[in-house]
């Protein structure tokens, strides 16, 4: 077993975990917080995307262990105030999810890709989410709704 | 995943103790390869050996002649770093290539070299520019580094600590990547230097190789003509449900051609 501590969400937490403890299963299991999920578990889908230190990655190809210490934002950490984040809204607003599967990764992954990229031109956005997959293949609204949210910011 | 002991030693010397007295440890640097073969039950290391808080492993500066990369320096880091795109701009490009954004944010230049998949991107870059790997016990050429399949000349405990890639006068990597995986069917890069010009090609065969005899057409006349004649023999190369062997031979000429060009 392994004691970690690290702040989710804005709330300090720790725990004893198993050493081969995923990220992502101290965050569904541990934490409850079951808005992250496990698609694939082949590191392909993206459907795990959480921030750890302000970058996305996949948590499911993540040790707990490696995020001691670390500040993790997962979907439920977005919204602020009862106020959707402007990117979780501009989703809503374009239908940019069909079964919702994949969109906590989707979300997390675009406010990633807003952040670090300056213009996002549709191209960039497609190429951006490579690690991202929509089996229900929406991909047209969500990148409709990731140049809406990039649009609004600047 | 199998269960295993995880260890965080905070310097080198401590990763190297806790290796020693391990009966089948691993190394763990960003854990984009190790983790998911770890899920898949291809590896079940008895210790995982997390790098990740080794200090002088990271960081990435301008030295004589060229750059320095820290081992656990992440994709995304050399990617984005205004002293590799200054200096050698074809690496920053092939990094911002790797895998995808999220896997950027993890995976690291050490971890991909000391893996040596015949199919990742960095060993091009570290052959193609005749780069010097610093382990923790001495220096090796980039030439004598790369033995085969997933096979390098590190020894079980020896860790990578940087990479010297002295500054080419020109330098470019093409890539043709699977569409589902990212990772190059082939890819080749192409590098002046004041050594002579260098062609390493990655995804084709078992491991990252050279191409003489691009590199002594190259060095008559750098110009895609030059390389627009020279095949590879399809008989070493990779054969899989991706491409055959002889596809692959077609893609190492045209993907030279396209290096040459970009390089200019």
């Amino acid at each position: 077993m392994t004691a970690i501590s690290m702040t989710v969400n804005g709330k300090a937490v720790s725990a004893d975990v198993e050493d081969r403890t995923l990220l992502v299963h101290f965050i569904r299991d541990h934490l409850h917080l079951t808005g992250t999920h496990v698609g694939c578990d082949t590191s392909q889908c993206g459907a795990c995307v959480v921030h750890v230190d302000g970058r996305a990655i996949k948590s499911c190809t993540m040790l707990a262990a490696q995020a001691d210490g670390a500040t993790v934002m997962t979907i439920e950490g977005l919204a602020k105030d009862g106020k959707l984040h402007p990117v979780q809204e501009a989703f809503r607003e374009h239908h940019g999810l069909q079964c919702g599967f994949c969109t906590p990764g989707m979300i997390m992954t675009a406010v990633d890709i807003i952040r670090r990229k300056p213009a996002l031109d549709e191209k960039t956005i497609r190429e951006e989410l490579e690690g991202n997959i929509c089996r229900c293949t929406g991909y047209h609204n969500i990148v409709k709704a990731i140049a809406a949210a990039a649009g609004a910011k600047a | 995943m199998y269960s295993f002991t995880y260890r965080r030693p905070a310097s080198l010397a401590e990763a190297q103790k806790l290796f020693e007295g391990a009966s089948d440890p691993k190394f763990l640097a960003g854990g984009q390869t190790l983790l998911p073969t770890m899920k898949q039950r291809l590896n079940a290391p008895s210790d995982v050996i997390d790098l990740g808080k080794i200090a002088e492993l990271r960081g990435i500066a301008k030295s004589e002649g060229g750059l320095t990369i820290g081992a656990m320096t992440k994709h995304f880091e050399v990617a984005t770093s205004a002293d590799v795109k200054a200096v050698i701009p074809a690496l920053a490009e092939l990094a911002e290539g790797i895998g995808d954004p999220l896997v950027r944010h993890m995976g690291t230049i050490g971890g991909s070299v000391a893996n040596n998949d015949p199919a990742a991107d960095y060993p091009a870059a570290v052959l193609g520019l005749g780069a010097t790997i610093t382990t923790s016990k001495r220096a090796i050429k980039a030439d004598e580094f790369f033995k085969g399949m997933f096979e390098t000349a590190l020894e079980p405990n020896e860790i990578i600590k940087s990479f010297a890639f002295p500054k080419p006068e020109k330098a470019a990597y093409m890539k043709f990547p699977n569409p589902a995986s990212r990772y190059a069917m082939v890819g080749v890069f192409v590098a002046r230097t004041a050594g002579g010009v260098r062609v390493a090609v990655t995804g084709a065969g078992p491991c990252v190789f050279r191409v003489p005899e691009m590199e002594a057409a190259l060095a008559k006349s750098f110009t895609p003509d030059a390389v627009a004649s020279i095949k590879v023999p399809a008989g070493d190369l990779n054969s899989d449900l991706h491409g055959s062997a002889e596809y692959r031979a077609h893609l190492v000429t045209v993907m030279a051609k396209r290096a040459v060009a970009a390089a200019g």
